[in-house]
């Protein structure tokens, strides 16, 4: 039995979707996308061109809700489904598009570039907790004009994985659609067996850019995935009471699932979010909020009801430093996300509001992740009998670590910490340096560093990447690579 | 051949399998080896193994007991062979072991007393709740080259210091090497007492014990 948090009733969830629909259908949506308000109407939605607010029946979006896919796979670059986004399936990826990152030695959070992004994938690379690759940070060194696909390009270059990405202009998208093309041998060969899935954010409360909305069109009509990424911080652009935001949550993405859809029925689209309850004292967003995962695990649970894939933001701390805070924050509300069957967790590195990743903190956040995907594999009857059989050869003394079972066992019970968590004696903890949990994280990072092996690739697909690469830098002015 | 049967002996180990260690052993036997190679070059390479990859965190303390039973099978058939040879196993040395009277803790020790006896010693485990008297008898008896004591609470911990104490009296300190272990000894304890060796973890006291007795 997989164990799992509910925050809704089945009678709350429908109260949720019936304001979201009401706001559709009365407040509006601000869609700033001539098409996408042109696709709205045709379908029956009441288009105010002036305003650019389009009201949106019910049935619209019912519509929408029959030709969206239940389930999708994301491939890694091995043609393996690895990641399933459906049911109550549980993955874990870094935090995405931070600005800083953690200087280890000097504790300073510096502008990222380009050899931050390739050692925080090549950690993520090496850590089987997490099952997709994000596009962690931006690369400050690069021209904001190519920043998202050459992003893309690094980890690319890095990773076998899938990878949970997003572009920062329409034509970037295409571009970034392209590069990942290459490696899944054509387009339609991408939407056959996506490498990606692209993260779309709606603008709160209740407004679909034109990029936002001209993203999720072409998204739709690659047939690649889309994560929509709605972000109601309760309190501030959203209602304050946390199903408020929820309601919030729900018409925002229905909207942009109705956009979708009319695009491109059937394609594959998420039920995702980065929500943020507003903290009073400060005007921050805390990622590490309680709160914060509260409203993840109630908008999930409206999403499964709908019967869609799901993503949500959470296992990121807002605390400055690898310390305390920062574990507490990330592994609680990790923990509390997988036990939301949320499909996609995304977060995980991240400090400072999602603005710095750290790889120390990247493997630190695995142990919390490798627990949490323990607690939600639940309790399992291995044995014919739970422990008769087991007593059978043992009297009364402590003989079970003989038993064979016990070897073969313990491995399917137990969840093997790396050394970044210590188990050991306090003499051995003494003797071995007295290190806290942020010195042995810098060592194990460095071993993973050491151990990690580019993946195997098809040479003229990575030239092929390379030279597209370096035609658009050109383009946006840069004449070498930083790397 | 025979370079295969060593390899399957060091697998045996390995797979912590006690039935196929034993068939081994008897094999060789049967094929004419010598049992103390056999030992030396078929079962004890395994052993090896198992305790490197240990100390390296890629195998457990349920491979190293196994590993331990299975060695123990293979010398439960070889040893009776060596004798019958008019040979005796040379062992590193005679080890007498047992957690400390009034403690009846038993994991710790009897993983130590497992490796030290695949590590190539010879073993007496007094087991748990062990009265001094005992200790010193049985040292005298095996003529012992090295006693161990654990205690796992820091209210049994002080008969270590008693044990040491009653060596010293029964004139036997001299040629004796002491070893303690137990969740609260630390080396400072160790040293306190005036015991001669200390490890964190049941391979540390393999090696510990093999200073101990070639310094000897």
């Amino acid at each position: 039995m997989q164990p799992k948090l509910e925050l809704l009733t089945p009678d709350l969830i429908d109260h949720i979707l019936g304001e979201a629909f009401y706001l559709l259908e009365t407040h509006g949506v601000k869609v700033q996308d001539p098409e996408a308000r042109r696709l709205l109407g045709e379908a029956g939605a009441r288009v105010d061109e002036a305003s650019e607010v389009v009201r949106i029946p019910e049935a619209v979006v019912r519509r929408a809700l029959e030709t969206v896919p239940r389930e999708f796979y994301l491939y890694n670059r091995f043609g393996e489904p690895v990641v399933r986004y459906g049911g109550d399936a549980v993955h874990f990826d870094p935090g995405s598009s931070g600005v800083h990152i953690l200087d280890p030695e000097t504790l300073e959070h510096r502008p990222s570039q380009t050899a931050d992004l390739v050692r925080l994938v090549q950690v993520a690379e090496m850590l089987p907790q997490y099952a997709a690759q994000s596009t962690a940070v931006v690369c400050n060194e690069v021209p904001k004009a190519i920043g998202d696909l050459y992003r893309l390009y690094i980890v690319l270059l890095y990773s076998a994985k899938p990878i949970v990405t997003g572009a920062f202009s329409v034509p970037t998208a295409h571009y970034m659609l392209d590069m990942l093309a290459i490696f899944a041998g054509g387009r339609e060969e991408l939407a056959q067996k996506p490498l990606a899935v692209f993260d779309v954010c709606p603008s709160p409360p209740l407004i679909w850019s034109e990029f936002g909305a001209r993203n999720l069109i072409d998204l739709a009509r690659a047939r690649v995935p889309a994560q929509m990424v709605s972000m109601p911080l309760a309190g501030a652009t959203a209602p304050v009471t946390l199903l408020g935001s929820v309601v919030q949550h729900a018409a925002e993405s229905l909207s942009g699932l109705a956009i979708h859809q009319l695009a491109g029925p059937g394609a594959p689209i998420v039920w995702g979010g980065a929500p943020a309850i507003f903290d009073m004292r400060h005007g921050t967003t805390p990622m590490g909020a309680v709160e914060t995962a509260m409203i993840d695990v109630a908008y999930a649970q409206v999403g499964k009801s709908l019967g869609l894939p799901t993503h949500a933001y959470l296992g990121a701390s807002d605390a400055k430093v690898v310390d305390a805070q920062a574990g507490l924050e990330s592994g609680v509300t990790a923990v509390i996300g997988a036990l939301g069957g949320i499909n996609m967790i995304s977060g995980a590195g991240m400090l400072d509001f999602l603005a710095c990743q750290s790889a120390e903190k990247l493997v630190i956040d695995a142990e919390a992740i490798g627990m949490a995907l323990r607690l939600v594999e639940g309790l399992k009857v291995h044995t014919d009998t739970l422990a008769l059989e087991m007593f059978a050869s043992v009297g009364f003394q402590g003989d079970f670590l003989k038993q064979k079972i016990t070897r073969h066992l313990f491995p399917k019970e137990q969840y093997l910490p790396s050394a970044v968590l210590d188990r050991g004696s306090i003499r051995a903890w003494e003797e071995g340096g007295r290190l806290d949990t942020f010195t042995r994280a810098k060592a194990r990072v460095r071993e993973l560093l050491a151990a990690y092996e580019r993946p195997p690739m098809d040479p003229e697909a990575e030239q092929e990447l390379r030279n597209m690469m370096e035609r658009l830098a050109r383009q946006a002015g840069m004449d070498a690579l930083p790397m | 051949m025979t370079d295969e049967l060593f390899r399957a002996m060091a697998q045996s180990i390995i797979d912590g399998d006690p039935d196929v260690a034993a068939d081994l052993a008897r094999k060789a036997i049967e094929a004419g080896i010598d049992p103390l190679e056999a030992i030396n070059k078929g079962f004890v390479p395994g052993v090896d193994y198992v305790g490197e990859q240990y100390g390296k965190g890629e195998m457990f303390l349920p491979d190293l007991v196994l590993a331990g039973e299975a060695m123990k099978a293979a010398i439960a058939v070889l040893e009776p062979e060596i004798a019958r040879q008019g040979g005796q196993r040379q062992t590193l040395g005679t080890v007498v072991i047992g957690t400390v009277e009034g403690d009846i803790h038993d994991i710790g020790k009897t993983l130590v007393a497992t490796m030290l006896s695949v590590g190539g010693f010879r073993v007496y485990d007094l087991g748990v709740d062990v009265p001094i008297t005992t200790f010193v008898e049985k040292a005298r008896e095996v003529n012992a080259d090295i006693v161990g004591m654990s205690a796992l609470l820091t209210t049994t911990m002080v008969r270590q210091r008693d044990v040491i104490e009653a060596l010293e009296d029964a004139g036997l300190r001299s040629r004796i090497k002491v070893m303690v272990g137990g969740a609260p000894v630390t080396r400072a304890w160790a040293q306190e007492i005036g015991a001669d060796g200390y490890s964190e973890d049941a391979i540390g006291a393999v090696s510990v014990a093999k200073q101990l007795v070639s310094a000897g």
